[in-house]
């Protein structure tokens, strides 16, 4: 199976009228491991209210997707050799996303891609925050690691309180 | 990437390797190595694991076949879905009527857009800009990159809006449709369908004053053709314009076989003549007095005769093509009243079936054998990448022949260009294996 299994635009969560074009994307495959992170992220803030679309990774419907949306969340789970379980955070706002580390096979067009394109198209949000949860195991079917699993429930959190910060008390 | 020079006994052999292709589906490599100004050993490798999908449907009923072999690939899961739907039809003896036909067939357009205008403009026409991807595109010509991505996601939103979904659609069964798709959801395309039409000829004349690689192929060219439509899902097979083989004769003219450097098996003839092309050029060089007027005064516009030689021009072909997808998506819509019935009655017997449609990318066939359950018996797919193997590296051969003075680097980028060229989807090629155990 790959990744555009997962219903790419399946609207996981509503907006609860916070004012903002808020969305959270959660980037990956539910069927291969550690890549479920940002799926498992994107569920866990779905259940607390938040409006959450869960995504395979190609680069142009990601670009659609966050097209009118001023502050966006996007998750994605990474491998760039760090120890898994650990959490990167970029503000795509202010710095350019490196191409490699957030991996997917369609014609590498991916999500870094898709950020730096839409930088150069001047499509970008207001507010893009990327976060990558490092990953270990990718095999189908699998299960996901013990540290991506617990990183995922820091993360959840995480992002739950900083976009607290940003409507005021939900 | 690798690039070395080795030394061996016998002269100084020059290789060309690139080990993992950028900007394509899938994974593939590249094998080269030139002795003495002679190619002694070239290889187009897939080395992705296969899949099994036919053995995966084995012992499935001959409904699951459609959504399952949609799942070989998520550019162009329309192909697998409507090749496996038809084989299912002829097997089972259901009769689809003409509205059906003509939505799938509108379906099938918006794959064919969103396929053909990713390849060409995001990831083939960087090669031809010397530029090492669609970043570099977009930040040198923003413009084009908009126009693209719109175009593309006019593509998708047909798909959706037929399908349930871009991706893999839901809304698709064998004998057409769970429900007809809403005549107003599709009628307020219509105005980007018309804005696609022109930004697909402005592509167009501006691919066509890129700087092609002097390169040209006499191509055997094996396509859908035999009738009155430039053909998507209908007519027979034919080769190089003349002979027609109807789909039930395919496999006693072609074969697929293995080759120790591909997961993915190649194809052939039975004849033993030769490698074979499938795609855009193909389907053109056969059928290019099928094509609308609008489409075919494009392409003299861009320098293109009814016959295609040159394989760097793929490109072309690929926004023609597309213009004539976008009058066939206008024509469809105006003229879509609703279905009759979503979808044609289907009783279950003993049966055994062909389809094969025209994929983006050339030829997909499917053929399957069902029991008197309507359990599948025997599967086979030949997706189009497999069968163009044979003559990417044949097409590589003759580049790098004609350009052994090319310095190394120049030379591994147009040998990754001629492989752009088919648009390959190697996740699609190999989803097959065979596989002997021998026990004692």
């Amino acid at each position: 199976m790959s990744g555009s299994d997962v219903a790419a635009h399946e609207v996981r969560g509503r907006d609860l009228g916070s004012g903002l074009a808020q969305l959270i994307i959660g980037v990956g495959n539910r069927f291969r491991g550690d890549d479920a992170a940002g799926p498992l992220v994107g569920e866990a803030l779905a259940a607390r209210g938040f409006e959450v679309e869960e995504h395979a990774g190609e680069g142009a419907s990601l670009m659609e997707l966050w097209r009118g949306r001023s502050h966006v969340v996007l998750i994605d789970a990474t491998r760039s050799g760090a120890a898994p379980g650990t959490i990167i955070r970029f503000d795509a706002a202010l710095q350019s996303v490196p191409t490699g580390i957030f991996h997917y096979s369609t014609h590498e067009f991916s999500v870094a891609e898709a950020i730096e394109t839409a930088r150069l198209l001047d499509w970008l949000p207001n507010s893009l925050r990327v976060f990558g949860i490092e990953g270990a195991a990718w095999d189908y079917g699998a299960p996901v690691s013990a540290p991506v699993a617990a990183a995922v429930e820091r993360l959840a959190n995480e992002i739950a309180d900083l976009l607290a910060a940003d409507t005021g008390p939900r | 990437m690798s690039l070395s020079d080795v030394t061996r006994g016998g002269g100084p052999a020059r290789v060309i390797k690139v080990d993992a292709l950028a900007r394509v589906e899938g994974e593939g490599a590249l094998y080269v190595r030139v002795r003495n100004n002679e190619i002694r050993d070239l290889k187009f490798r897939i080395y992705e694991p296969p899949r099994f999908f036919e053995g995966l449907l084995r012992g499935r009923m001959y409904s699951d076949a459609p959504d399952i072999t949609a799942r070989i690939c998520g550019i162009c899961p329309v192909a697998y879905i409507m090749g496996a739907s038809h084989a299912m039809e002829a097997a089972l003896g259901v009769d689809v009527p003409r509205d059906i036909h003509e939505m799938r067939r509108l379906i099938y357009c918006g794959e064919w857009i969103q396929s053909h205008v990713l390849h060409a403009a995001m990831l083939h026409a960087p090669d031809f800009l010397g530029l090492q991807d669609a970043l570099q595109i977009a930040a040198a010509n923003p413009d084009l990159v908009k126009a693209a991505l719109r175009l593309k996601k006019l593509g998708n939103d047909l798909m959706a809006t037929i399908g349930g979904r871009a991706v893999h659609p839901v809304n698709t069964k064998v004998g057409g449709f769970y429900k007809a798709p809403s005549i107003e959801a599709l009628r307020v395309l219509l105005p980007e369908v018309e804005w696609g039409l022109g930004a697909a000829e402005t592509l167009l004349d501006a691919f066509s004053g890129f700087d092609f690689p002097d390169y040209d192929y006499d191509y055997t060219c094996v396509s859908l053709g035999n009738t009155t439509a430039y053909p998507i899902m209908e007519g027979d097979i034919v080769v190089s314009g003349g002979e027609a083989i109807p789909l039930d004769g395919f496999m006693d003219r072609y074969e697929e076989f293995q080759v120790a450097h591909s997961t993915s098996l190649h194809a052939r003839p039975k004849d033993g003549s030769g490698p074979y092309l499938v795609g855009p050029i193909a389907r053109y060089n056969n059928n290019f007095d099928r094509l609308s007027t609008r489409a075919r005064d494009a392409a003299r516009r861009a320098g293109l005769g009814p016959i295609v030689t040159n394989p760097f021009k793929s490109l072309l072909v690929r926004m023609v093509e597309t213009i004539h997808a976008l009058e066939e998506v206008r024509r469809i819509i105006e003229g879509y009243r609703g279905l009759a019935a979503p979808s044609a009655p289907v009783a279950v017997r003993a049966g055994t079936g062909c389809g094969c449609t025209e994929a983006p990318r050339g030829i997909c066939f499917h053929r399957y054998e069902l029991g008197e359950d309507g359990r599948i018996a025997k599967a086979l797919i030949m997706p189009p990448t497999s069968q163009n193997q044979p003559q990417i590296e044949r097409d590589l051969r003759g580049v790098v022949e004609k350009n052994l003075d090319m310095a190394d680097e120049d030379l591994k980028w147009l040998c990754e260009q001629t492989i752009r060229n088919y648009d390959p989807c190697i996740s699609c090629s190999c989803h097959f294996l065979e596989l002997t155990i021998e026990r004692e």
